[in-house]
């Protein structure tokens, strides 16, 4: 009896095994999405889950579960697991930190489709995705060194990590551009989502003395210290202006329902193959939200002429000549760093002030 | 720069010292409340929902205070009349406060109210380094530099208060004295409970006029390792909470002056104060100087004589 059993599991490994990852069409797309915060933190889980249900408004698509608050690291297998036994063909796992179970998971399910946001390990059925935030970035760097008087901007930065570097870096570079006079002072909080250090991180920078405020946060704290001590803001993630009318200025925003109907599409039709897909202004993934009516118009069209050369591919924030804080070359005149060094950029540019921690 | 270091100190240690002060009139009746966070955000929930559908802060901190107070009912029904285990019963609260309210607040997400502004008291709030700090506040503060004193008064200058504090050294002596244990306990943990409400509530009223899930990011549980730190004193409280808020505000003060001190350093900071607290409260507890209340966690059964 045992050795049969031990046999039949010997046998359904191997066919497990065997199978390989072959795209075939799909009749309906049942998708599983786990999300880091709550859908109600008005930001990053906020934004994905715009996507989410703008994806289900394809025909094919049925009604998608989404999981809410998970952590990062072992215990998302158990809950990525979860997805797919309750028969979700194509699952969204939108954190860096569902890298690893991501990849484990999907070992085991070769017939479904994975999606993990912001990584870099992928499978013949594991595709990674993420954005060039520091397009729409940049653009608002160039808005915030025309509005700044005092020349002070205060940024309040979750984690020492390349993604927010890359983002103080383009948005630096994009207000050095139209005001080389004007610094950019960083405020780590050491969280992605905890309003209270979010306010009092801001109003620190208020404090030494800046008039435009922006962040890399999940929260809108930053947008309320800004409105209370009539300062400029400029918001990230999804369109948060109505907490602070009269501070808000724009804000770079994600819209994931681009990339989640088109994967939708594919997975549908069975030509959804593993790629890193990192989409940028062209493809409509990030943007600039609408100004509001404290942006000057010259502001407006000069950034617009900005964001149609980005999108044309005649500008890239991070064009050399490139110096970081201490004025060592980083990219030569001429060069446009390759995408994996800016994956993995670890240093501030001229302009910055403030330190990584290491 | 003090000033405004002070100022800072005062706004991010107040939501502590409210839920601290609450957790303290539980433990001082003996039952032991781990379910702060979770009061913390029913309180910060039912604060903004009340605010935003009468546009009155007044009528929200009532509802802060009323929620929470209903809230802490359930646990003080578990461990008080039923005699359930105490621990348990707050990690419950703690969990079913941080789902409800995750449940009841989707629809206010995004949501703006008019937040507590600031109140200067005329003359005082001129002074130089501690006018701004202590009497240019919005009322929330005000109400806990109050609180602070009254539940000091409280317990150590009326009867009633050291009828309560006996409630948590030896429930059975005040049994004996006609002092009604379980009533006794179950106001002290409803209204404590409901302090624990208001803590929340200024973070959804004043701190940041908004409503997030899971807003309190924590601050529950910094209470109730205070109340330890605190040694069960209302006035030791107030140096707890805004020890932690003083840390906390410094260190993103300093970064944002651009020191080259590591920010890692810096953020180290509150938690390497605290282990240092805790040391220096443990030896002057080695010292014979115990403060905790003896029967903190015992259930009281009348029936049961040892």
């Amino acid at each position: 009896m045992k050795k049969t059993f031990l046999l039949l599991l010997l046998l359904l490994s191997v066919c497990l095994c065997s199978s390989g990852f072959a795209a075939q069409p799909e009749k309906e797309i049942k998708a599983g999405f786990i999300y880091v915060g709550p859908v109600g933190d008005a930001g990053w889980t906020y934004a994905h889950d715009q996507g989410r249900q703008e994806m289900e408004k394809l025909p094919f698509v049925k009604p998608s579960t989404f999981i809410e608050s998970v952590p990062e690291g072992a215990e998302s297998a158990r809950v990525i697991n979860g997805l797919v036994r309750k028969g979700a063909n194509l699952v969204f796992t939108t954190s860096f930190g569902y890298m690893d179970a991501t990849i484990d998971i999907a070992r085991r399910n070769k017939d479904v489709v994975f999606m993990h946001c912001s990584g870099f390990k992928t499978a013949v059925n594991v595709g990674t995705y993420f954005g060039r935030m520091y397009e729409p970035r940049y653009l608002s760097g160039i808005v915030a060194g025309k509005m700044t008087e005092k020349n002070i901007i205060g940024y309040v930065a979750a984690f020492p990590i390349p993604e927010v570097i890359r983002g103080i870096n383009a948005f630096t570079l994009g207000v050095r551009s139209v005001n080389p006079q004007a610094e950019v002072k960083v405020v780590w909080t050491q969280t992605w989502f905890d309003p209270g250090i979010e306010r009092d991180a801001a109003d620190s920078l208020l404090d030494v003395g800046a008039d435009v405020l922006t962040m890399h946060q999940d929260a809108p704290a930053t947008m309320q210290a800004a409105e209370a001590r009539g300062a400029y803001v400029i918001g990230y993630n999804s369109d948060m202006r109505h907490f602070a009318p009269n501070a808000f200025l724009t804000a770079p925003i994600w819209n994931w329902g681009a990339l989640y109907t088109k994967v939708a599409e594919e997975v549908k039709t069975g030509t959804w193959k593993s790629e890193q897909i990192w989409w940028g202004m062209k493809e409509n993934l990030v943007q600039l939200a609408d100004f509001s009516s404290k942006v000057p118009a010259e502001v407006q069209a000069l950034v617009g002429e900005k964001a149609a050369e980005i999108k044309a591919g005649s500008l890239h924030p991070f064009a050399g000549p490139l110096k970081d804080q201490s004025g060592k070359v980083v990219v030569a005149a001429g060069q446009i760093p390759a995408d994996g060094d800016l994956l993995g950029m670890s240093y501030f540019v001229q302009g910055v002030q403030g330190t990584i921690p290491k | 720069m003090l000033e405004i270091l002070l100022d800072a100190t005062v706004r991010a240690g107040t939501p502590i010292l409210f839920a601290t002060l609450g957790a303290i009139i539980n433990e001082r009746a003996g039952i032991i409340n781990l379910g702060i966070e979770g009061l913390m955000l029913i309180g910060a929930l039912a604060g903004f929902a009340a605010t935003h559908s009468s546009g009155s802060l007044l009528v929200g901190v009532s509802a802060a205070f009323v929620a929470a107070f209903a809230a802490g009912s359930i646990h003080a029904f578990i461990t008080v009349q039923l005699r359930g285990n105490q621990i348990v019963s707050g990690l419950a609260l703690t969990m079913f406060g941080i789902g409800i309210t995750a449940l009841f607040g989707k629809q206010l997400v995004g949501l703006t109210i008019d937040g507590f502004e600031r109140v200067a008291v005329p003359g005082l709030s001129q002074l130089p380094v501690v006018g701004k700090a202590i009497f240019n506040q919005n009322l929330l503060i005000y109400l806990s530099f109050f609180l602070v004193a009254a539940i000091w008064l409280f317990f150590y200058r009326t009867r009633w208060g050291l009828a309560v504090r006996t409630l948590g050294e030896n429930p059975a002596a005040a049994d004996t004295c006609g002092v009604p244990v379980n009533l006794y306990r179950f106001l002290a943990v409803t209204s404590g409970s409901g302090l624990v409400g208001i803590g929340g509530a200024y973070l959804s009223l004043a701190s940041t006029p908004m409503w997030i899930e899971n807003m309190s990011a924590g601050r529950g549980w910094i209470a109730v390792a205070l109340v330890i730190f605190a040694g069960w004193s209302s006035p030791k409280a107030l140096l707890g909470a805004y020890l932690f808020g003083g840390i906390t505000a410094m260190q993103l003060r300093f970064q944002a002056l651009g020191t080259t001190v590591s920010a890692h350093i810096l953020q180290m900071l509150p938690y390497f104060f605290t282990i240092i607290v805790l040391v220096i409260s443990t030896l002057r507890l080695q010292k014979g100087a115990s403060q905790q209340p003896e029967s903190l966690g015992l259930p009281y059964d009348r029936e049961d004589r040892k």
